[in-house]
């Protein structure tokens, strides 16, 4: 069976096709994760605000850990009926849900009806992503010449990263946007204006939906389906075959199991970790990311690239090695960083302002007091305390206090620097591994077998790391970082398995 | 190096049980300090999605000590599903 790669030139608009609307589910599906504080106080019970985070984080991780089911179910549908219909599919699912997401009324209008709704529609984003991912990287491989590969591959790769960028940045320009006195847009954002950024996926899902139409179907896949060779039951092919089954395992436990937890770590939970744990301010917590992803980004096409010249293994392999050794240096980096404790302040430049404002109909009202102190690394640290004042002439006894620093400029651009390293060593195991995946596996069953280790190394293992680190550090409450030793030890793991059992070929043929 | 894997098969079918007996403990643990529904659900989910993984990885473990990663194999022949003897 012949099926001559795609031209140059076309290559490129294949490329641009899966890529936007990958990026776009990505995208869809991050702002959710990246709105967790927000998301928590609109649609769980205020009484505990670290519980309403993990309920919100619960969400987000729902949302992973569906995501094999809709391997399993999309990727038998890509195997059956062919990538471009199923490619259409999850897009309209993906839009629609992340859509409806921004519409839910929250708990103190509709009780818990809302938290409900929201769980339910980000387990039908999990889905949809389930089925999006392996459907793209398959389809750019199967079009792929073989010695570029990795290459073209690696430009899927970037659009998780990006879809997190994306989302990053719409939510900024939002929070901006909304009123011209920056406190009060902040405001409106927390109130209401967080739906911005899921409201504005359905236009970003219409491109996408146009584009695809355009789409023709994968060559190799028509060919198969042509000459009646497509699986019958992929599903079964995949999973009920040992010499299929085996190879899913390798590929989960010598591969994408460590490849998600790197991926997830390096970013979303070190934003959690800067903005929860460092207590970094809001929007530096999340510019610091984005440029971290900015600088970083080049390095997946680099290191997919370099992977057609050495092989995929030792590149993936040797990315979990530095995290697993550099992990906790790092974050102990970040909150030395951030640390206000040692510094010596400059007392004479304290501020400090107060703010009453009356309660509506009722004669209460709220002080709000921020305290200002400055310190000589160029680090301020913000107090703002909240009482409650009653016409009685009492205050509330437990006022509510959060504390937040902002990081003076070269604070700033070292945690910048210190997260790029570990998005660096993000696109060095996530560079190479769709290509790495496609080589594993027969056509007649990639899509089903290569979907569901990616998204269980992905959904379940990495989707999981930002909840069962912040879990961990309640539990061992006395250690800031016990909560790396989840992505370390699983990491560690999958290093020696990959090491010793997957080899470092290339295969020259994906086109059987 | 054949030999190294197939005595790590052994290590991976031990470290599966392992692992899940250590995540049903703290499970229980933690249930006990706040018995409130959401911490049992949370806990449940997370015994529910780990224990398919867990059973995954004694039977990659059972397969290296079988010798099946010994050699991957090069070619879709090699994978497909041999026809039954006439």
């Amino acid at each position: 069976m012949n099926s001559t790669p795609a031209p140059e030139r076309g290559i490129w608009k294949i490329i641009s096709a899966s890529s936007v609307g990958t990026l776009i589910e990505w995208y869809d599906f991050y702002i959710f994760g990246s709105l967790a504080t927000v998301i928590a106080s609109q649609f769980f019970p205020k009484t505990n605000p670290t519980a309403a985070l993990l309920s919100t984080l619960a969400t987000f991780a729902a949302g992973f850990i569906v995501r094999p089911f809709g391997a399993l179910v999309f990727g038998r549908l890509g195997d059956l009926i062919g990538r471009k219909y199923t490619f259409l599919l999850t897009l309209i699912i993906m839009g629609g849900s992340t859509f409806a997401i921004g519409l839910v009324p929250g708990y103190e209008r509709i009780g818990f009806a809302a938290p409900l709704l929201v769980l339910l529609l980000r387990l039908m984003q999990g889905l949809a992503l389930g089925g999006e991912y392996g459907v793209a990287a398959t389809y750019v491989a199967e079009h792929s010449p073989p010695h570029r590969r990795g290459f073209f591959t690696s430009w899927i790769q970037t659009t998780a990263t990006l879809g997190l960028f994306l989302s990053l940045g719409v939510i900024l320009i939002a929070r901006h946007s909304l009123a011209p006195d920056l406190e009060t847009s902040i405001k409106k954002f927390n109130d209401w204006g967080w739906r911005i950024p899921f409201w504005a996926s359905i236009v970003l899902v219409a491109v996408s939906i146009y584009i695809r139409l355009k789409m023709k179907e994968s060559p190799l896949f028509a060919k198969l389906k042509s000459e009646g060779k497509t699986a019958s039951n992929p599903l079964k092919e995949s999973f009920a075959h040992k010499s299929n089954l085996k190879m899913v395992l390798l590929a989960l436990f010598g591969a994408t199991m460590g490849q998600g937890v790197v991926w997830y770590t390096g970013q979303f939970y070190a934003q959690s970790f800067v903005e929860n744990v460092c207590h970094v301010d809001f929007e530096q917590s999340r510019t610091i990311l984005i440029w971290s992803i900015l600088f970083a980004t080049p390095c997946f096409i680099l290191f997919g690239w370099w992977s057609d010249k050495v092989g995929r293994k030792w590149i993936m392999i040797t990315g979990m090695l530095l995290a697993v050794v550099t992990y906790r240096p790092l974050f102990n980096q970040l909150l030395k960083i951030s640390d206000v404790g040692a510094a010596k302040e400059l007392t004479e430049k304290k501020e400090i302002h107060n703010t009453l404002n009356l309660i509506p109909t009722t004669e209460n009202s709220i002080r709000i007091t921020t305290t200002k102190k400055f310190f000589e690394n160029g680090n301020a640290l913000v107090e703002t305390r909240t009482d409650s004042l009653f016409a009685n002439g009492k205050m509330s006894s437990t006022p509510l206090v959060k504390n937040t620093t902002m990081l003076g400029q070269s604070a700033y651009w070292e945690m910048v620097l210190i997260i790029f390293i570990m998005v660096l060593y993000v696109t060095m195991v996530y560079g190479p591994i769709a290509a790495f995946l496609v080589e594993l596996f027969p056509t007649r069953i990639r899509y089903t077998s290569m979907s569901l280790p990616y998204h269980i190394g992905n959904g379940v293992f990495g989707g999981l790391t930002p909840f069962i680190a912040t879990l961990l550090t309640t539990i061992y409450a006395g250690d800031k970082l016990v909560g790396l030793w989840y992505p370390i030890i699983v990491a560690a793991i999958c290093f020696v398995i990959g090491i010793v059992y997957i080899n470092n070929r290339i295969d020259p043929n994906v086109n059987d | 190096m054949n030999q190294v894997k197939r005595i790590l098969g052994i290590v991976w079918i031990l470290l599966a049980p392992l692992a899940i007996f250590y995540l049903v403990k703290t499970a229980i643990h933690e249930i006990e300090n706040k018995p409130v529904i959401d911490t049992k659900i949370q806990w449940l989910v997370f015994i529910i999605v780990f224990v398919p993984i867990a059973i995954g990885l004694v039977i990659f473990g059972y397969y290296a000590f079988r010798g099946e990663y010994d050699r991957l194999p090069e070619s879709s022949e090699e994978l497909e599903p041999k026809p039954p003897a006439p």
